[in-house]
């Protein structure tokens, strides 16, 4: 199974069904592909659609209908189109359940860093902040290391998106969460052991006297 | 509501406005109006959108044309030229969060003094704005937004100026056909009174300028 894949399945066991969820571009919308069978999930994308579904057939395309990207999607049966502050009053609103979103750092209080790298790249937060602040729940899909280098660190060096703290990191190696503002490993991918996620990590992680692995 | 033909409508744009454009990544925006703007090399404008699309789409084109002095925009990561031309100082970029750009839309068009929202609390976006305590909760104070015109794509317009969107082409235009001092609207449909019910309207036709004429 590849990075990807392996959070984005095991996102997908944060769901329950009746749940309002926005899922961010990359990573976070792969798990929309792993939703379990049964359980229905109203997918929010914030350019004013709920109940968006997967790409349509060829030939479908409907120009109208798009993602948050500006990619065609289609729409599942019962959804709502809306305009942006209606789209962005779910979000602020705490009508959203849960957020997932990339990120380029995290740090050990659950602080997140995701919209620019000074000097760099200044692509614009979107709608990141507005998520990170509103949502429910936030929970973040990345990639553990980027080029070798831990991306949960002690303190985010970039500008951080939010001062409120995420609820959930998912990584390749691990399930980081924040139980009392401190980072602890909760599970560790198949294969992954406890030594090789504290090794990826600059944060300082608690680790619990027991470490389920995955069940992905 | 009056119809124009689309070279008179642009013509009324001066160099220098401020234009407010509707659109999501190019979905939704008024392209026979930015074609126009570009035919016609409307300089220094200052764009009001969600984002700056892709080169070749919407406000792309602007973009591209070197139309564009300033925008205010949540998003331009998708347009290397924007980015370019922002770090070269050729263009004046201000990045909004998205929930609070359309709020600071939506108080221009209904007469706020501002928005208060927590979203930017302690980021760089908070910088030079004030800080507002409602019971224990810090706010930022987001200041009403305005333009010259808006520049509004539509499903159907029918011969009142009544308008509806469709899907998610709706986003910014509705908020944006109440902020702006002249309303220009491109329709993809125009239908006779009565087609588009009391209850379908989502912009009334009091708020519609001109309705760009079919060719």
């Amino acid at each position: 199974m590849d990075a990807q894949t392996i959070i984005a399945k095991r996102i997908a066991l944060e769901l329950h069904s009746g749940m309002l969820v926005n899922l961010g571009i990359g990573i976070p919308t792969l798990v929309a592909n792993f939703v379990p069978a049964g359980i229905n999930i109203f997918f929010q994308s914030e350019n004013g659609l709920i109940g968006t579904g997967p790409v349509p057939e060829e030939g479908l395309v409907q120009k109208r209908l798009t993602d948050a990207g500006g990619r065609p999607v289609s729409a599942l049966p019962g959804a709502s189109a809306f305009d942006s502050a209606m789209s962005f009053g779910l979000i602020r609103g705490g009508h959203l359940d849960m957020t997932v979103l990339g990120a380029l750092q995290v740090d050990e209080g659950g602080l997140l860093a995701n919209w620019m790298i000074p000097g760099k790249m200044v692509p614009g937060m979107g709608g990141a902040m507005d998520l990170v602040c509103g949502a429910k729940r936030v929970v973040v899909a990345m990639q553990h290391t980027a080029k070798g280098k831990p991306k949960i660190l002690r303190k985010c060096n970039l500008p951080l998106t939010s001062v409120r703290p995420v609820d959930l990191v998912v990584t390749e190696m691990a399930v980081i969460a924040f139980p009392g503002g401190r980072a602890t490993l909760v599970e560790t991918a198949p294969g992954v052991s406890v030594e090789q996620v504290l090794a990826a990590t600059e944060a300082k992680l608690e680790v619990p006297e027991r470490v389920p692995q995955m069940q992905i | 509501m009056q119809t124009i033909k689309l070279d008179k409508v642009v013509a009324m744009i001066p160099d220098g406005a401020s234009l407010m454009i509707g659109g999501f990544m190019g979905v939704g925006t008024p392209e026979r109006v930015i074609d126009e703007l570009v035919r016609q090399g409307k300089r220094g404008l200052t764009v009001i959108a969600n984002d700056n699309a892709i080169p070749g789409v919407g406000i792309g084109k602007l973009v591209t044309a070197g139309l564009v002095r300033k925008t205010i925009a949540s998003h331009i990561g998708l347009n290397p030229e924007t980015q370019k031309k922002m770090i070269d100082g050729s263009m004046q970029v201000e990045l909004v969060p998205q929930g609070t750009l359309i709020e600071r839309i939506r108080a221009g068009g209904v007469g706020l003094g501002g928005i208060l929202t927590t979203t930017g609390v302690g980021t760089l976006v908070e910088e030079g704005k004030r800080k507002i305590e409602v019971d224990g909760a810090q706010y930022l104070l987001e200041t009403p937004l305005r333009a010259d015109f808006a520049l509004v794509q539509a499903f159907l317009c029918d011969y009142l100026g009544n308008l509806t969107y469709v899907l998610t082409a709706r986003n910014f235009n509705p908020l944006m056909a109440m902020a702006a001092r002249t309303v220009i609207v491109e329709a993809e449909h125009v239908v006779p009174v009565g087609l588009i019910g009391p209850d379908q309207v989502l912009t009334p036709a009091p708020l519609v300028d001109y309705l760009i004429a079919h060719e």
